[in-house]
């Protein structure tokens, strides 16, 4: 007699024990180890939190009031600092009365960015705006025309400037790095050098000595004013920085993409840089979303090394903001925790947003 | 015969210094011939093959494909390889993008057509290969045997002359050889010029005009498939039938 076969229907998986004491026990206190590892973690915030919540929180002074900042020195926060001193630190030394120029340039920028950070939003006319709103940018900055007083770039400040610093940079620094990764890989020697060139030489000097050289060498081999604004030489420094560590990372990508994907390509007739943008540009660059990300948060960062330069922004800013004045110069800390809360909030956003782009580009890869 | 589509003429390669892969190759396929190549793994067979379409470059010799000759010349190569479709074992779809995008990429961005016609010849191409239902799926999302049978209509929406079969159903579960065999024997009767590396005996001798056996760069023997599997001619040739059909 032959054997009959029955399948076995799907049963659904045995319900896991759920409410707050089973979580507990399997998750903070499963056996030994991870017992004393939630205790000795519960004894180090108390001891922490409760003198830092005192210090931020219930001794602190709110009012903008020196004296009284001064009396609870060491106890409490003196967060009045930056009720006084917020424009100088977001806006720098930009002429007073004319920094609603750079409040509305810096939300025109962040609004296009948001915008343009939205899949639904990826249409032709999106480049459209930017050409209009790029130049918009600069002529609110920068003035000189429909008559707004001209601004010299050296008293752009503040966060507008760290903002614009990082936003170009990325936006120059990125399609380099792409062209660079690729002609790494190309079968042309010429190329293939001067690529591994540019690449080795910009990595094997510190952030600083590039901004120095752009800042302070390289007008003395241009006739005296004849050199590009200050801002457009530390400008094209960050983005020749940031492009050759970009680069690597998007090497990388590349590197992961099967030979059989190019074939493949090749065999439907598609020419070098078809290839390259619809097959293996989108695939190698979905690979090294967190790595790319952590470049873009590292280049919105090390935009406060132009300090060095004089160019004052945010963290700059707050530097002479403080120590321009005797009154406030004591309560550094609590401005320095104030941008860093600014660089946080935009950090953190980016971060959250490749997290997004990962889950998105995920979805083909699912089975 | 008519003149032939592809021509080999004395056609040498190496891989590196001192791998002589192809040794020697003289070959002529009129159009419309299926050949079924066969061979032990490092006989050249693919390499041949791929020579078709230059995914290999040939050091010694002419390889002409439908009246053009592969040299260096990048247009000449572009325009052979829309004559020449190829299927590869690993399948090689492009994951990123839908079974649909998949078929309608070469169409709209080599042969500039309108979205809208790439899009029903796509679809024309999948019903041929029975998977139409599939069309807005990922690749991974398919089976090994539905994955190559979507890279057989990918090949087949440029309307080649010419089919390239690299060992179609190496990578596949044995469940699913049939079901892409089938489709390939569907194409064997309709006109197209067939070149396919593979071990599948059954299947070359159902479609195949000429067996070709190579080893060690050479083509060995080739016959019409009655001939090559009831008399080969050469000791190598029935040495190596009796190790694949022998057990």
């Amino acid at each position: 007699m032959a054997a009959v076969f029955t399948p076995i229907p799907a049963r659904p998986a045995p319900v896991r024990t759920s409410g707050v004491a089973a979580w507990l026990r399997s998750n903070l206190f499963a056996n030994n180890a991870s017992t004393v590892a939630t205790l000795l973690i519960l004894a180090a915030a108390l001891w922490v939190v409760p003198p830092l919540a005192n210090w931020a929180i219930v001794h602190a002074v709110l009012r903008p009031d020196a004296d009284a900042c001064q009396a609870a020195r060491g106890i409490g926060a003196c967060w009045g600092v930056i009720a006084e001193k917020w424009r100088f630190i977001i806006f720098g030394r930009y002429p007073f009365e004319s920094q609603w120029r750079p409040e509305v340039a810096t939300i025109l920028l962040l609004g296009l960015l948001v915008v343009s950070c939205i899949r639904s939003f990826w249409k032709p006319w999106l480049a459209v705006i930017w050409v209009a709103v790029v130049p918009v940018f600069f002529l609110l900055m920068g003035g000189g025309y429909l008559g707004l007083d001209k601004v010299p770039t050296d008293l752009w400040g503040g966060l507008p400037l760290t903002v614009m610093l990082a936003t170009f940079g990325i936006a120059f620094a990125f399609p380099l790095a792409v062209l660079v990764a690729l002609g790494r890989r190309s079968n042309l020697p010429a190329i293939r050098s001067l690529c591994i060139v540019y690449v080795e030489l910009i990595r094997g000097v510190p952030l600083i000595s590039v901004l120095f050289m752009a800042s302070f060498l390289f007008p003395l081999f241009l006739p005296v004013g004849k050199s590009p604004d200050v801002l457009i030489r530390v400008l094209v420094g960050i983005t020749l920085f940031a492009g050759a560590y970009l680069a690597e990372i998007v090497r990388g990508g590349l590197q992961a993409i099967p030979a059989g994907q190019v074939e493949a390509a090749r065999t439907l007739g598609m020419s070098y840089w078809q290839t390259q943008r619809k097959i293996v540009l989108p695939q190698a660059l979905a690979l090294v979303v967190p790595g790319i990300m952590n470049s873009f948060i590292a280049i919105f960062k090390d935009t406060s090394l132009v300090t060095i330069v004089s160019l004052y922004e945010l963290t700059g800013a707050l530097s002479l903001a403080l120590n321009s004045d005797a009154n406030w110069r004591p309560f550094k800390i609590e401005g320095y925790l104030f941008i860093v809360l600014v660089y946080f909030i935009f950090c953190f956003a980016m971060s959250r947003y490749s997290l997004w782009i990962e889950r998105r580009l995920g979805a083909s890869r699912q089975r | 015969m008519a003149d032939p589509i592809i021509v080999f003429d004395k056609v040498n390669k190496w891989y590196g210094d001192d791998f002589h892969v192809l040794r020697d190759i003289d070959l002529q396929v009129p159009p419309g011939e299926r050949i079924v190549i066969c061979g032990p793994s490092g006989s050249g067979k693919s390499t041949l093959i791929r020579c078709i379409n230059r995914l290999e470059e040939h050091q010694q010799g002419r390889i002409v494909v439908d009246g053009i000759e592969l040299a260096d010349d990048v247009k000449a190569i572009e325009q052979v390889r829309k004559q020449v479709g190829m299927v590869f074992q690993q399948f090689n779809l492009f994951p990123h993008l839908t079974v649909l995008d998949n078929l309608t990429l070469s169409p709209m961005w080599v042969g500039k057509m309108p979205k809208k016609d790439a899009e029903e010849r796509a679809m024309e191409q999948l019903k041929r290969v029975r998977i139409a239902e599939q069309a807005n799926k990922f690749p991974l999302q398919l089976s090994g045997g539905q994955q190559q049978r979507v890279a057989i209509a990918r090949a087949l929406c440029l309307k080649p002359k010419i089919m390239l079969f690299d060992e179609p159903t190496s990578a596949l579960d044995p469940e699913m050889i049939k079901e892409v065999l089938d489709v390939i024997v569907e194409l064997a009767g309709q006109g197209i010029t067939m070149l396919c590396v593979t071990h599948e005996m059954g299947f070359a001798k159902a479609v195949a005009n000429r067996v070709i056996f190579m080893d060690q760069g050479q083509i060995v023997e080739e016959n019409n498939p009655h001939d090559f599997f009831d008399h080969p001619k050469s000791e190598r040739t029935r040495d190596f039938l009796s190790k694949i059909l022998g057990h």
